[in-house]
């Protein structure tokens, strides 16, 4: 049994899209596991300790209480940065995956300092791109999943060059409605607007995080996790990718831009 | 095509359509005249509002505007002749519907969707308007909660100095709506014995509304409502004009309280479960004061009150019975968990997920429901609704045995299954989404138990 140490970034501020259930699903799929899952809330005065913990998740809020945490969490942007560059697993969802970036602007104008550990930039536009998602992802090479949510964000996120998206969408708006990508890839760092919430019905990607956060935690290369019945899951994620296809926004068809195939990682 | 037509023309029009509509089944015919009349002539809405005799309330919340526009127009029915949209149709077709279809009344009494109270208060000019509550729901349909207050702040700052403006004070958002108006009137709990140990997971507007820090409650009651202060400003609960106090929750079927006015007080004994309902019982009753009622009509229509279709119904099925209980955003389902958990934990129950514009098409937030005291009670758990298996992951996931939980998303089938599994004599405990409630609706009127909502509302 191992104990994989979670540190959730303001859970009283970044809430909004059900993100505890993200993290119930990380708690049990560790437990059926036979591992531990312990989550320590971290707040605007608590510091983030060098090696102390294996993954971290920060969630979505509203603008106003989003505004109220920028600045504490690029306060910690050194050590945040420092985690996964080491090997720390890193999920951000939506108002969490922008402060990621360079910098936020948010509706009003209100400018937000990032944290600089994704490299992209969000800029708020006119009219909320809101639906269900989804995304065709190859998270390891050859490894080609999909994902299933939704989305309701004004930021339009613009990645850099050589940045890795998440995921190409098949249907739905993504990053800025025009690219044709969704989220962003960094090492073990995964940052998305895709709420809904994410995991329960993509347990594939609480896996992979897990297992992650597993090799963090013994200093070992990640292994695939035992396999689990996952048939509510499936079909949790046929109903919510049949409503993408049925609803979402077509995005045009695009290929992975050549610098940002995945290539290992 | 906007024309001017003679208002006769307009009734007699639109209640053709109305008649038609209904005899065509789509549905009560609720919103169709009122759509047709804000198409031809879009100022006739100001007119009839403006030809009532004695004005018009409007009343508006996320959580309970049904329950409460229905508590009121019990409280005051017998003083006016009523033009109250009792069947739902909550944005300014269905206020236009409303005002077409009751010829002859006095009194506008309207409830209205949080969204679209600045247009409706524009146009009816209402005498009086009650503000409930603001909770999250629906991101994807009303935006974020800072959003519908903004719009709401605005619409109030518009509104005349004479019109009575009723807010609850527990809400931090909604009370401070009453800042620097001097006829204002505000409500609240009073009744610390009954507050929750600490805020709950969904509660929203926990940061002061002046200057950002958290508040500390003496009580928190419903979500984030209850009896704050700012550490750091100071910003505070309002005084309240109107509270209920000594409070005693008997279960599912009532809730007594004390109903305490500047003019007295009055024991009250309404037949609706929870404090949820106190709520919506003191935003009517003080409506009711704002308008004119006396404290004993408003006792009196308390203790009359009867609930509105789904929001807490008990329907006979043969020796068995259902108990509908609508769910629709986290703070509403968490006062229906605590309720029945409080009344007697279930454990049995049929729950509807549907993802359809009414309910919001994103089902994230049953995940900021905190079911897990219902869970905790249950044997058996039947899924249905369109996002069925999303509920089942929701119970899965909360430690729920797998083996215990069905999925049957078709809503007569999980009704069926769910009276199968109950022992005669017995209540099966359903908690539907609102289109998952109209389809119970549609299922029960079609079996013959009850009569359908538009009879009713005539
Ligand atoms: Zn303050």
């Amino acid at each position: 049994m191992t104990t994989i140490r979670v540190a959730h970034l303001y859970p009283d501020y970044l809430n909004i899209y059900a993100d505890r259930g993200n993290m119930a699903v990380l708690r049990r799929r560790a437990e059926w596991r036979g591992h531990e899952l312990e989550i320590t809330g971290l707040g605007m005065a608590d510091s983030i300790v060098a090696g102390a913990h294996d993954l971290f998740y920060i969630g979505g809020g509203q603008d106003r209480e989003q505004l109220l945490v920028a600045a504490d969490l690029s306060s910690k942007a050194e050590p945040l940065i420092a985690a996964v560059e080491e090997g720390c697993a890193l999920l951000a969802v939506c108002g969490g995956y922008q402060l990621l970036g360079r910098r936020y602007r948010g509706f009003h104008g209100e400018e937000m300092p990032g944290v600089g550990l994704l490299p992209l930039e969000t800029v708020a536009g006119e009219g909320r791109l809101i639906g269900n998602v989804l995304l065709e992802c190859e998270v390891e090479p050859g490894l080609r999943r999909t994902l299933a949510g939704f989305e309701n964000h004004a930021g339009r996120t613009l990645l850099d060059p050589r940045a890795r998206p998440l995921g190409r969408v098949v249907c739905g708006y993504g990053n800025d409605g025009e690219s044709g990508w969704e989220g962003c890839r960094l090492k073990g760092a995964v940052g998305t607007y895709l709420h809904g919430p994410l995991l329960p019905r993509n347990p594939w990607l609480a896996d992979w995080l897990l297992a992650r956060a597993l090799a963090h935690r013994s200093g070992g290369e990640p292994t695939a996790l035992e396999p689990l019945l996952d048939e509510l899951e499936a079909g949790a994620h046929a109903v919510s990718a049949g409503r993408a296809q049925a609803g979402g926004g077509a995005a045009a068809v695009r290929r992975w831009p050549r610098r940002a195939r995945p290539a290992g990682s | 095509m906007h024309l001017r037509l003679p208002l006769v023309v307009d009734i007699a029009g639109a209640k053709v359509v109305a008649a038609l509509s209904r005899l065509a089944g789509a549905g009560g015919g609720t919103t169709v005249p009122g759509k047709l009349l804000c198409k031809l002539d879009p100022g006739a809405i100001d007119r009839l509002a403006a030809a009532l005799p004695a004005g018009a309330a409007v009343v508006s919340a996320t959580n309970g505007k049904t329950t409460t526009t229905a508590i009121a127009a019990e409280i005051l029915r017998g003083r006016a002749r009523l033009a109250h949209n009792r069947a739902g149709s909550n944005l300014l077709s269905g206020v236009a519907s409303t005002l077409l279809t009751s010829r002859g009344a006095e009194l506008g009494l309207f409830e209205v969707d949080e969204a679209a109270l600045p247009e409706v208060v524009r146009r009816v000019r209402p005498r009086a308007i009650s503000l409930g509550n603001l909770f999250r729901d629906q991101l994807d349909r009303y935006g974020e909660l800072e959003l519908v207050a903004d719009r709401w702040r605005r619409a109030v700052a518009a509104l005349p100095a004479a019109t009575r403006i009723v807010v609850n004070a527990d809400d931090p958002q909604v009370g401070d709506l009453a800042h620097g108006r001097e006829t204002a009137s505000t409500f609240g709990l009073d009744d610390p014995r009954l507050a929750r140990s600490g805020l709950q997971h969904a509660a929203d507007s926990k940061y002061c509304v002046r200057c950002g820090t958290p508040y500390d409650y003496a009580a928190a009651y419903v979500g984030h409502l209850g009896d704050y202060r700012c550490p750091a400003c100071g910003h505070a609960r309002p005084k309240l004009d109107v509270a209920a106090r000594a409070i005693e929750l008997d279960g599912l079927d009532r809730v007594v309280f004390d109903f305490v006015t500047a003019d007295g007080s009055r024991r009250v004994d309404l037949g609706l479960p929870g404090l949820y309902n106190v709520y919506n019982a003191l935003a009517a009753g003080t409506l009711a004061q704002a308008l004119g009622a006396s404290l004993d009509e408003i006792a009196a229509g308390l203790g009359r009150f009867t609930a509105a279709f789904g929001r807490f119904e008990r329907i006979p099925v043969g020796s068995k019975g259902l108990l509908l209980l609508l769910i629709k955003n986290p703070a509403g389902a968490n006062e229906v968990v605590r309720t029945l958990v409080e009344g007697g934990a279930p454990r049995l129950a049929v729950v509807a997920l549907n993802d359809g514009i009414a309910d919001g098409r994103d089902v994230s937030w049953i995940w900021d429901v905190d079911f897990e005291p219902l869970f905790e009670g249950l044997e058996r758990l039947v899924v249905s609704g369109d996002r069925a298996t999303e509920l089942a992951l929701r119970a899965k996931y909360a430690g729920f045995d797998t083996q215990a939980i069905e999925v049957v998303p078709d809503l007569a089938r999980a009704v069926d299954r769910g009276l199968e599994l109950t022992p005669e004599g017995g209540e099966l405990v359903v908690l539907p989404t609102y289109t998952a409630m109209l389809g119970l609706q549609r299922l029960v009127t079609q079996r013959g138990l009850v009569r359908p909502y538009w009879e009713r509302a005539a």
